[in-house]
Parts: C-alpha cells; sequence; structure tokens
C-alpha cells in the first residue's frame, strides 16, 4: 500500500494506469481533460499497453470504444458534462450490446447558460442508457470505485461510469492509499469474454438490425441483467473489502442507526453534511446520512431497510431533472418508499447548481427544516437551497 | 409450421448473432409487393447484367446459364427488368405466371 497525494483526476488516472486497459479513446474536456492527458503521458513513458487513440470527439470515444470492447478488449475513457451528452447515442449501444468498459466521469454541469463547475445534470441525463453509475465523495473513493467497476462491469457485461464531483474533487489534492500494480492486475484478473469479433473460429455478428420479433427480447434481458447487477457489485465489493480492506456497499449509512430525520444525497456532499450530522448528533439529535454508491441499478432493498424508522426524510440533488414535480434523486427515493407501509415524510431539495457552495449551514437548514415539518409547519414538498430569492 | 420464436432468456446476449451466414434464413422475398420478375428465355442472351445487377444475389445462374429467380429473396425492385439489354426481364402481377 502507498500512501499519495491525489486529485480525483489525478487518482482516476492512476487507476487507469494500474488496469493498463487495451483501449482508451479518448477526448479532452473540462474538467477531466487532465485524466486524458495524465494517461497519454503514462502511454508516452511506455507504462501501459494501451493503444491509445485520440479521437476527434466524444462521440467517436464512445464509438471506437464500443467497437474495441465488442473485439474483446478491455476499454475504459474519461470525460465530462457536453462530452457525456454528446456520446449520449452510443451509450445506448453499448450497453445494447452488453458490453463491459468504464468511464472516469466528472460530474460537471451542461448547457445552456454554459458552466464548467460541478452539479450532477451530467450523469442524471444519462440515466436511462443502461450504464451502472456510481458516485464518489473523495479521490479514494473515485480511485476504489474506477478499479472495483472494470471488473463489476466485465462480470455483469454491462458498462459502468464512475462519477467524481468537478473541481470540488477532480481538482482538490487529498491522501489516498494505493494499491500496488500487480495487486490491481490481480484482483481484476484477465478480460474474458464469451464472443468477440475478433474470434475467427466462432464468427459472430454485432449490432444486427432486431426487429419487432425479437428487440423486446434483447431489451428484457439487457432490464434483467441491470436488474441483477446489485449481486455482482456487492460480491465485488466484498471481494475487494476482504483483499484491500476498504469497505463498499450500495448505499453508506452514517450515523442512521436510531435516526429520525435524515439526508439522502450522492457525491462529495457527503463529506459537508456527515460533519453536519456529527455537530447535531453531539447536541443529541438524532440525525443520519444515506449517501448512495451506486444509482444504477437503483438500490431499493437497501434504501428502504435504512430509511424505514425514519419520520422526516430531505433528499438533495445536485440536478433540476425539470419533471416540475421534484428532482431524479428524490422521485427515485420517493418512488422507491412508496409500497413501504411505514415511510419517511419525504422533501426535495435541489442544491449546488453550476458549482454554487453547498454550506454547511445550508445542510443543517434541511435538518430544521424537517424538525419543523414535525412539529406541524407546512413545508415545500420540493424546494431549492442556496437560490438567491 | 413456423418455428416457436426463443424467449429472451434463451437468446444470446447483447442480440449478437452467434451463427454464421443466417441472413439466409431471413426470406427478405415476402418484401415484394404486387410485382415479380419473369425471364423470355427465347430472348435471354445470358449477358448476367441481371446478376450483377440484383442488388439481392436473387438471379439463379448455372453453369453461365441465367435460370430465373430465387422469389425467397427477390423484392420486386425491377432493376433487372430495367437494365437487361433485349428486354428480356418482364414485371408482372404477382398472381400471373
Amino acid at each position: 500500500m502507498k500512501v499519495a497525494a491525489k486529485t480525483a483526476n489525478e487518482a482516476m488516472a492512476e487507476a487507469m494506469r494500474q488496469i493498463n486497459p487495451d483501449v482508451v479513446a479518448a477526448y479532452p474536456i473540462t474538467p477531466s481533460t487532465e485524466i486524458v492527458q495524465l494517461f497519454s503521458q503514462f502511454v508516452a513513458d511506455g507504462l501501459v499497453d494501451t493503444e491509445f487513440v485520440p479521437v476527434e470527439s466524444e462521440h467517436s470515444a464512445a464509438s471506437a470504444c464500443t467497437g474495441a470492447a465488442a473485439a474483446g478488449a478491455r476499454v475504459m475513457t474519461a470525460t465530462a458534462s457536453q462530452g457525456l451528452a454528446l456520446m449520449n447515442e452510443v451509450l445506448f449501444v453499448t450497453a445494447g450490446l452488453r458490453l463491459p468498459m468504464v468511464i472516469c466521469e466528472i460530474a460537471r454541469t451542461l448547457s445552456a447558460p454554459i458552466n464548467i463547475h460541478c452539479d450532477h445534470s451530467d450523469t442524471m441525463d444519462q440515466r436511462d442508457t443502461g450504464w451502472m453509475q456510481f458516485y464518489a465523495e473523495d479521490s479514494q473513493e473515485a480511485y476504489d470505485l474506477v478499479i472495483q467497476a472494470m471488473k463489476i462491469s466485465e462480470e455483469a457485461f454491462l458498462p459502468a461510469m464512475v462519477s467524481a464531483d468537478a473541481f470540488i474533487l477532480s481538482h482538490s489534492l487529498q491522501r489516498i492509499d494505493m494499491l500496488e500494480d500487480r495487486e490491481v492486475q490481480t484482483f481484476l484478473g484477465e478480460h474474458k469474454t464469451p464472443f468477440n469479433l475478433l474470434d475467427t473460429d466462432h464468427p459472430i455478428t454485432v449490432g444486427p438490425l432486431d426487429l419487432q420479433d425479437y428487440y423486446f427480447e434483447h431489451k428484457r434481458s439487457e432490464a434483467q441483467a441491470m436488474k441483477d447487477a446489485d449481486k455482482v457489485i456487492k460480491k465485488v465489493f466484498r471481494d475487494f473489502g476482504k483483499k484491500f480492506g476498504r469497505n463498499y456497499k450500495l448505499i453508506e449509512e452514517y450515523k442512521m442507526k436510531d435516526a429520525k430525520r435524515a439526508i439522502v444525497l450522492m457525491g462529495s456532499t457527503a463529506g459537508t453534511a456527515k460533519e453536519v450530522v456529527d455537530t447535531l448528533r453531539a447536541d443529541g439529535e438524532k440525525v443520519g446520512l444515506v449517501k448512495i454508491f451506486a444509482f444504477r441499478p437503483w438500490p431499493t432493498e437497501e434504501i428502504n431497510k435504512a430509511l424505514k424508522d425514519v419520520e422526516c426524510l430531505g433528499v438533495m440533488d445536485r440536478a433540476e431533472g425539470m419533471s416540475g414535480f421534484g428532482a431524479p434523486l428524490f422521485t427515485e427515493v420517493r418512488s422507491s418508499l412508496f409500497d413501504e407501509k411505514k415511510k419517511p415524510d419525504t422533501y426535495g431539495y435541489v442544491y449546488g447548481l453550476g458549482g454554487r457552495d453547498i454550506t454547511p449551514e445550508d445542510i443543517r437548514k434541511v435538518f430544521d427544516d424537517l424538525k419543523m415539518v414535525k412539529r406541524g409547519k407546512k413545508l415545500q414538498r420540493n424546494s431549492y437551497l442556496g437560490v438567491r430569492e | 409450421m413456423a418455428k416457436k420464436k426463443e424467449g429472451w432468456k434463451e437468446l444470446p446476449i447483447g442480440a449478437i448473432i452467434v451463427e454464421p451466414g443466417s441472413s439466409r434464413k431471413f426470406k427478405t422475398g415476402d418484401w415484394r409487393e404486387g410485382k415479380k420478375p419473369v425471364v423470355d428465355k427465347d430472348k435471354c442472351t445470358n449477358c448476367l447484367f441481371c446478376w450483377i445487377y440484383c442488388p439481392d444475389s436473387a438471379i439463379i445462374v448455372k453453369d453461365g446459364e441465367m435460370k430465373g429467380f430465387n422469389l425467397d429473396y427477390c423484392k420486386g425492385c425491377g432493376i433487372c427488368a430495367s437494365q437487361c439489354p433485349v428486354n428480356a426481364i418482364e414485371m408482372v402481377d404477382e398472381e400471373e405466371k
């Protein structure tokens, strides 16, 4: 184990180096440019065996990676925001063809208006593509999740993106524990595919026309793969924990035992929220936090179990969703809880759009709001945190 | 009788086709609408223009001789009739012989 100071960009690039993928096709975009830049340096320095394809757009990056994955290669790329949006069309293809692949994603907002800072609109926009989605709280998690996502992806035959918050994580130096190169290689093992385009003894056709009589069946099996992916994730998380001592779950429950008020969120804000939970706990308040590691597949069972004794819940979304009735995480959590007999009174908060800072005071306000609800105050079901009126 | 189609659990993942040449089984001749080609072998010179131009490889040729049409794959586009230099191919109503 090696201790190092790494930004999330650097940590993810290091994870890519240690994974040593067969093919990386990438196009730079702020704030994930550094991942691609560092990785191309590893290629130039001969530290990896990767075929690096500097393509002309993110659509091409996703396409080249998807093609290489179909040829049996272990593939990765990195992107953010508009780049991820440009990949959208191809992301459905990767997932529909059931090809393993990992994107190191930096969560940055989408235009318009143009803005390069953090929120989750880019990944939320891709939530129906059939890609697994993991969210990191810090550099360590970004590093660990990328390595684990590669294995999960190859075992579940579904692509995965690991998301780290723009600038807050991508450009902030943090202490991380790195694995040895050979530990990563041993953990991942050899990449084996049941079929691939280069296996001329067993020729296959990839991406044929699939009309009214078969398309539905293929989508049905893809849906099942996503549903069953939680078992693969749990297994890989368990193996990783056993080998390296860092334990991951679909969700992290922070001081949730006996918590009556709680917050659900994803990504770097969890760090700030934990601090607030600690402060309130010190004052004897029964508050807790649920941080979601795996947004896709959605961890219904874990979420419902964690929240069953909570009375009032705040779901914090770093994306608007523009549905007119609640942001993506809020609607997901609320729908998840809907069939439970006992469930918390749940409120949605949109925060931090376009990189707006989220402070401990903001999070404290959510807990205070939830307390007032219990005392009978009527609260808006969905509201905004930190926006000027 | 048509073969029972596979359920979703029985199909290879990712909609890949694991059997080479399986497109032969897809009889695209049923896309034909109304007209089919017929050849007058008295006029035909076996120049094989029809064989070269047919986009569906539906011209049957044996020992250098044009032998007719494989209607399992002929989509009735009429390119053969249009290209035939001696007007030996005619597009006729499907019901006719």
